[in-house]
Parts: C-alpha cells; structure tokens; sequence
C-alpha cells in the first residue's frame, strides 16, 4: 500500500479522527485498557485488509468498534482454552451483524468523558495523570510524551503501564462523576490540562518545537471538554490558554530575548484566538458561577482587547484580581493585584503593597516579586533600590532568557 | 476478643511465602473456628490516600506520605469500585486526624 493509494489515506484519515473514540468505547465495552488498545490495533489490520477489497463501511467507527470487540472477546476465548469447535466463525464475518449497537453519537461521547475523567483520577499520581492522558486521550505516543517532558522514554513508559495497573487492579471506575462530586474531579482534569500547557507555554525559548505543541495538545483537550462538558470552569481554562498563545508570537524576539506585555507589538497578537478566548469568558462569566479560570481569563481579555497598554482598564483588572483573591487567595495573585494598583494609582501605592506582602513573610523568594519591585522602583527613579532589586531577582532566576531580560533592565537603570 | 494480625513485609518479600502456604494458613486457623477476616493486600503500589481536613476529602496516590504515621486498625469493606471505596473511607472518623489507606485485595492463587 502505498501514500497515493486513496484507499489507504481515506483509512488513515478515519484512523486520525476515529481512533481515540474506538478506544474509549474499546474500554468500556473490555473493561480494561491494554485489551482495547490490542483490540484497536487488531481491528485497524482488519481495516487495512478488508476495505481495500470490499470497501470502506458506511460506519466505519461502529466497525471498528465491533470488529475490536469481536478480536478481543475471541482472543479471551482462546486464551481460556474453549471448545475450538464453539468459537464463532470468522471474526471478519460479524461486524456486519448488528454495528450500531455498540457506537451510537450520544454513548461515544459518554465513553471520551468517561476516559478523560478516568486518566485524571485523583488516585493517580499528577505525573501519571498527564502521561496517561497525553497517551489515551491525545493518542501521543510514549516516545512523543517523553520528548516533550524530557523525560527518558523508559521511565514514561513504566509511568503509564504502572497507572494502568492501578487503574486495574484498585478497580477505577470507568464513569463521569456524579454530580457532588463532579466540580472536584473536573478541577483534577483542568489542573491536567493547564499543566500540559504550561508546560508547553514556558518552554516555548526557540529551542523546541515538541514542546510548544503541548500548548497546542492542551487547547485541544480544552475544547473537546468544553464541547462534552460545557462547565464554565472549562470555558474559563480554555479561555485563558487561548489568550495566552494569542500572544505567543510577540512575547519573545527574534533573538529569543522576553518581550513583556507593555512593551509586545500588539499587531502579532492573533485575534481569531483572541475573538474565542473572549466569546468563552463571556459565556463562563454568564453562568454566574464564577471559578478562578475564568476570572484569570478574563482579566487576560482586558489586556487582549486594549489597542495600546495605555487604553487597558486597570480599575477594572484590580477589580477582577479583587474577585479572584476572595475565590482563591494566594500570594501570588496578591502580588499581580499590586502591580495592576500601580499601574492604576501609581508606583508607590503598588510598592506598599508589595512591601506588606514581604513583611508577611509571603514570596521572599519568589523572583518575580523582586522583578515587579525593582520595576516599580526604577519607575520612582529610586535607582539604588531599583539596582539591588534586580540583583535579587537575577539571583533567584534560572531561565536564559529571563537572566538577560533583568539584565538589560540593570544596565538600563544604571548606577546612583 | 478478636485479634488483628497484620502483614508487613519488604517489598521484595511480597511473594516470598507461597500461596498456597497461605492458604492453609487460614484453613487451618478456620477449622478451629478462630478465623474471623483474612486477605492478602496487593503491592503498596495500588494503595490510594484520603485525608479529611476541613470537611474536605482529598486524594492522593500511594500510601501516606508522613513515615511516622502507622497502622492503627482496618476495616474490610465491600464496594463497587475505589470511588465507593474512597466515599466509605472519608467517613472513617480516624480520617481527620490521620490517613486511611485504601488498598484492593488480592486474590490467592491455588
């Protein structure tokens, strides 16, 4: 078979938006991953020699399905030692009987919920939770997944096998949540999610291509949530990765230095995602019941929508960052929330509140604490104070770019 | 009175002692009619966490963390899955102040 074969494309193609569907449905119907992965592999061969000569089915996913589901219960038959003369015909022959029994729309859908919710089940370790994810759900191979965590291949490789294992063997059901649980566990899948961006988002310093496609990998799974399960919280999530990949190719220069949002050419940002990004925080903010996603998006729309850093409405980013300290207090939100009051009441009263933070006792360490302090200083013309600012933050960075970023901004203060 | 005998073994002791000694074992202890419960546990690697903290149960992968925490007692339930079985072990009142580790049986091998 060849690339030109139509035949062979049209199989690959049903293959690259089918398989995953075929899988979760393999689950369920076997009760176990390996079985329903073998099962589809099974079932992809059949493919490849029967429709070339009988043609392509008018269900293909129905016949994957079954076909997978015949292959697998008839290789458990056998290993079982049946009567040979009490195995069913010829595999091939069954599919045909009854193939939209097993696949219909709405149980397909149940079945990708239920995979999703299964692989970011909180018994499972964050790491294995996002192999197995990337690995199920994205059908990224280990190898991919590996590449992408510079991670060796072996040790992702036992990851998922011993998460399948317990999967197994501790009995993790294969069901959407009820509904009291339900918020809980799709906090676990979202964490997933904007873990594998994150990780695709910071990693994004020229060198790897493999690892910004986790960016794109996670705005895909955010879809396919917020397309099974419109939850706002999901929105939210894909929301705010959308906004933050709007400005990917503005937010580092040709020379791989950081660019920050004030001073990013506003014309790359890409406005389709921006649009999108937008359009969900409307709808997730609708829903009045309002999570930490969303409203961090939303405040990722206002810098989105304003033309220039001038026009941004920072009275109401400091309202937002209000909202969001009381959903979900942390330092950190704190010390964004002082740097959105300096940009709207001035240096000084940022400054104030950075300095309570520090008295507390709170991010002493935290690099972008002394980063936004020494900002706020230089803007003060207190270049002393500016100076060894920057020097703590430096002390305390390990990323490339970001080094030589605080050290232009050094230079640029210059020495009292 | 009832007596709890726990197991603890090296890892790579798990299997050390055969199966089937086991199960004389209990057969034994069963005709004379002191046996009331006994289980082989699977390895720690199937062994999730609850905590309750603040009337919220939170979960996580593999046996406590804290080595200082030991066993103080168990109770054998039977439940659909591990999600019926975390929802029975957040219920344990010895949850809010330690750790219940939930582990699945395993079944001895004749």
């Amino acid at each position: 078979m060849t690339d030109n074969d139509p035949i062979a494309r049209q199989i690959e193609a049903i293959y690259e938006s089918e398989s995953r569907r075929v899988l979760a449905t393999l689950i369920r119907l076997l009760g176990d991953f390996d079985r329903a992965e073998e099962a589809l592999h099974d079932a992809v061969r059949a493919a490849l020699e029967q429709w070339p000569r009988d043609g392509v089915p008018a269900n293909p996913r129905a016949w994957l399905v079954s076909t997978g589901r015949f292959k697998a219960i008839d290789g458990l038959r056998r290993q079982k030692r049946f009567d040979p003369l009490e195995a069913i015909g010829d595999p091939a022959e069954v599919p045909s009987t009854d193939p939209l029994a097993w696949a219909d729309e709405e149980s397909v859908e149940d079945d990708r919920l239920r995979l999703i919710f299964t692989c970011c089940h909180p018994a499972l370790s964050p790491d294995a939770q996002i192999a197995l994810t990337l690995r199920e759900v994205c059908g990224l191979t280990t190898e991919e997944i590996a590449r992408a965590f510079l991670t060796p291949a072996s040790t992702l490789a036992q990851r998922i096998v011993r998460a399948k294992g317990k999967i197994r063997d501790a009995r993790i059901p294969y069901q959407v949540p009820q509904r009291e649980e339900l918020a809980e566990r799709l906090d676990a899948v979202l964490r997933v999610i904007y873990l594998v961006f994150n990780e695709g988002y910071a990693a994004s310093s020229g060198t790897s291509v493999v690892r910004h496609d986790l960016a794109a990998e996670a705005i895909r799974l955010g879809r396919l949530l917020v397309e099974l399960l419109p939850e706002p919280e999901g929105m939210g999530l894909l929301a705010l990765m959308l906004l933050h990949e709007s400005r990917r190719a503005a937010r580092m220069s040709d020379e791989g230095d950081v660019i920050l949002l004030d001073e990013q050419d506003r014309t790359l940002w890409d406005r389709g995602q921006i649009a999108e990004g937008v359009h969900l925080v409307e709808r997730a903010l609708r829903s009045r019941r309002v999570g930490p996603y969303a409203l961090q998006a939303a405040i990722a729309a206002l810098h989105a929508e304003a033309a220039t850093p001038a026009d941004t409405d920072w009275g109401e980013v400091v309202g937002l960052y209000d909202v969001l300290i009381r959903v979900e207090p942390s330092p950190v939100v704190e010390l964004n929330r002082a740097v959105a009051v300096a940009m709207r009441d001035g240096p000084a009263a940022g400054l104030r509140l950075i300095d309570a933070i520090v008295d507390r006792g709170d991010l002493k360490d935290y690099r972008l604490l002394h980063a936004a302090r020494a900002d706020l200083y230089r803007r003060l013309g207190r270049v002393e104070d500016a100076h060894a600012a920057y020097a703590r933050a430096l002390s305390l960075t390990r990323q490339e770019p970001e080094r030589r970023f605080l050290e232009r901004r050094m230079r640029e203060v210059g020495r009292a | 009175m009832k007596y709890l005998c726990l197991v603890y073994l090296e890892a790579q002791k798990m299997r050390a002692v055969p199966d089937t000694e086991c199960m004389a074992c209990g057969d034994g202890l069963r005709g004379r009619g002191v046996l009331v419960a006994a289980e082989a546990l699977q390895p720690v690697e199937t062994a999730t966490t609850v905590r309750v903290r603040g009337g919220r149960a939170t979960i996580t992968d593999g046996p406590f963390a804290e080595t200082k925490e030991q066993l103080a007692g168990f109770y054998l339930v039977d439940a659909a899955n591990l999600d019926e079985a975390l929802e029975i072990a957040a219920k344990i009142p010895p949850a809010r102040e330690g750790s219940v580790e939930v582990r699945p049986v395993r079944q001895l091998e004749a």
